[in-house]
């Protein structure tokens, strides 16, 4: 699919033109340079104490204000980023890496390993997720690692039946029949033909998960079951900023705005690719 | 149609069956022992009542077992008693509490639909305009802005700066003496704040879902024939595209439960209401490791049994399906 250089050029052109998709866009590309160079960014240090800067309101020299340690808040939300984009990432692609794997084995062989696996991703889908990730990570340690895992498990089920359904329409198509009729392996078929052609919907599926998983993240976070003081996170910046709401605004608004752009800059992203790579209902 | 019916039907038990194994299995692979954790905090427990508990609980025996045990107590809805100091019946806690996530869901789902439909519909019929624009922002905006945070700068201005609206539970205090229609009063004001954030939060999958299917309805030749014949615009887009384009809404209907009950666990501990959602939060800090199962399987099942019936009236309401292509 993303081989080919007119294929891109087309799908860019229709791109470009949706205003809302391209700033989400550049905001998702600032904030990833915003984690990367957040040294560079803030000349504070995250878990800096000063306690003779406690609570001070935002101001030139602590542009998000300091908090009830006296640590600087900016730098705070923007190493924040860092947890979110991570637990974003590794949570997603462990659901696109199961998601794909199910889908594509459902789809292509059929049979009771498709009754099967499907009827795995019904059950799946009866549980409200966020109950099954409480409780899973409420009993273990507190790990940013577990909760990565958790997410990317509980969130493979829809990339599964996104894949399935390409797979049926691409498993008759005449490239793969013929590639079966030069005696290609089932493999071969399936990681060389198939799957470049099933991954448009997948892009979009993930981008739209990067935003959830980021959102489950401060969730937990914010009940307290989720990235642990002091390592920062929007989520338990939020959470300890919540309890001095009534003359510190700053500590709670900041980390839920970076939250809300975060997020919906991926959603504007996903929406865009979609509308780019699916033009159907855009001509 | 009854084919259909009978095929939905036998499907019934092995998703159930498979929702108990998940179940069971997501609880057992913590580490250590809900009887360890039940008692490790009161040191008056000796070994020997340790023992009998774990007796009780048949936690002596293999897992394979152990799910054998639980899944027979089950069939006769028998779910077990909380570890909680209370120690009721896991069944009378979470039945007490699903009227409260219901109805607080429904009305968040009746308000969603008031709103979302209008702006899908909206939205595609002024497609690609600035309002199209517009109201998409919007309908992201309310997804991506996380709940707790909404919840919590709403509670902050209009409950404790403004002091307009109760912050807290369902009903003031003492006001069980009111009458009832200043009783519903009262209530109705303590829901204001939960419901608005949990509709405004799933505005944008109904009415973006909305959007779409319009666009696709829109596009077809009977669309085009209906304006042809020089029917008003209004009645094209509200008789002919709209009851089409809503078909596909109802299996949605269904899908939504989960999210919606998932979602209850940030609202009813923020807002402090007594739902299932605060009940589970509660018994999963507290490993009460039956409560959490019970909440697990009664929550799964409700979803499945809603999904059922989403897609009954879909095949109702679809003569495609109704007369049985597939």
């Amino acid at each position: 699919m993303i081989r080919n250089s007119y294929f891109i050029s087309v799908v860019w052109n229709r791109f470009r033109r949706n205003r809302l998709a391209l700033a989400g866009g550049v905001v998702v590309i600032a904030l990833f340079l915003l984690s990367f160079l957040a040294p560079l960014v803030t000349p504070y240090d995250p878990s800096h104490l000063d306690a003779w800067h406690v609570l001070l309101p935002p101001s030139a020299r602590h542009w998000f204000g300091t908090d009830e340690l006296g640590r600087d808040v900016f730098t705070r939300v923007i190493y924040g980023s860092r947890v979110s984009l991570k637990v974003g990432f590794v949570a997603v692609g462990l659901a696109l890496l199961i998601g794909t794997s199910v889908g594509l084995v459902a789809g292509f062989y059929g049979g009771w390993a498709d009754s099967i696996l499907m009827r795995l991703v019904d059950i799946m889908l009866c549980f409200p997720t966020f109950f099954l990730i409480l409780a899973v990570i409420a009993m273990l340690e507190p790990s940013i690692w577990y909760i990565m895992i958790i997410i990317g498990l509980t969130g493979w089920m829809g990339v599964a039946r996104l894949v399935r359904a390409e797979v049926l329409t691409l498993r008759e198509r005449e490239f793969v029949l013929a590639a079966r009729g030069l005696g290609a392996s089932d493999f071969r078929i399936i990681v060389h033909h198939i799957l470049p052609n099933a991954l448009s919907p997948v892009l979009v599926t993930a981008t739209l998960g990067v935003a959830g998983a980021i959102l489950t993240e401060s969730a937990l976070s914010f009940l307290g079951i989720g990235v642990q003081p002091p390592t920062p996170s929007w989520g338990n910046i939020l959470t300890a900023g919540k309890e001095y709401i009534e003359f510190a605004w700053w500590l709670s608004l900041f980390p839920g705005l970076a939250i809300l752009v975060t997020v919906l800059a991926y959603n504007l992203l996903g929406e865009g690719l979609r509308d780019a790579l699916d033009p159907r209902l855009n001509r | 149609m009854a084919i259909y019916l009978l095929k939905r039907i036998a499907l019934l038990l092995p998703l159930l069956l498979g929702i108990t194994l998940i179940t069971f299995t997501v609880i057992h692979l913590a580490p250590g022992e809900p009887v360890e954790m039940q008692t490790s905090m009161s040191p008056k427990i000796t070994a020997e009542t340790r023992q009998r508990l774990r007796e009780y609980y048949g936690l002596d025996k293999p897992l394979y077992v152990q799910y054998g045990l639980w899944l027979g107590r089950l069939a006769t809805l028998d779910f077990g008693r909380s570890f909680a100091p209370d120690n009721r019946p896991v069944l009378d806690k979470i039945k007490e509490r699903i009227p409260v996530t219901l109805s607080l869901n429904l009305m968040a789902m009746i308000v969603e639909f008031g709103l979302a439909l209008p702006i899908g519909i909206l939205a595609a019929v002024r497609r690609n305009t600035l309002l199209d624009k517009g109201l998409t922002l919007f309908v992201f905006l309310g997804f991506a802005i996380p709940t707790f945070w909404l919840a919590l700068l709403l509670m902050y201005f209009f409950g404790v700066k403004l002091e307009w609206l109760p912050v807290s539970g369902l009903h003031s205090l003492g006001s069980e003496r009111l009458s009832f229609v200043p009783w519903l009063l009262d209530m109705a004001r303590h829901l204001i704040l939960p419901v608005g954030v949990a509709s405004f939060g799933s505005l944008a999958g109904l009415s973006r879902y909305t959007r779409s299917t319009m666009l696709e309805v829109i596009g077809q030749d009977y669309i085009t024939t209906a304006r042809a014949k020089g029917l008003p615009e209004r009645v094209v887009i509200l008789k002919h595209a709209l009851r089409n384009a809503l078909l596909p809404v109802i299996t949605l209907l269904g899908f939504s439960l989960p999210g919606l009950i998932g979602g209850s666990v940030i609202f009813e501990t923020i807002f402090a209401i007594p739902g299932m959602g605060q009940l589970f939060f509660m018994g999963v800090m507290a490993r009460d490791y039956p409560l959490v199962m019970g909440i697990l399987v009664i929550g799964a099942g409700l979803t499945l049994v809603g999904n059922l019936l989403a897609d009954l009236c879909y095949a109702l309401a679809d003569p495609r399906i109704r007369h049985g292509g597939r």
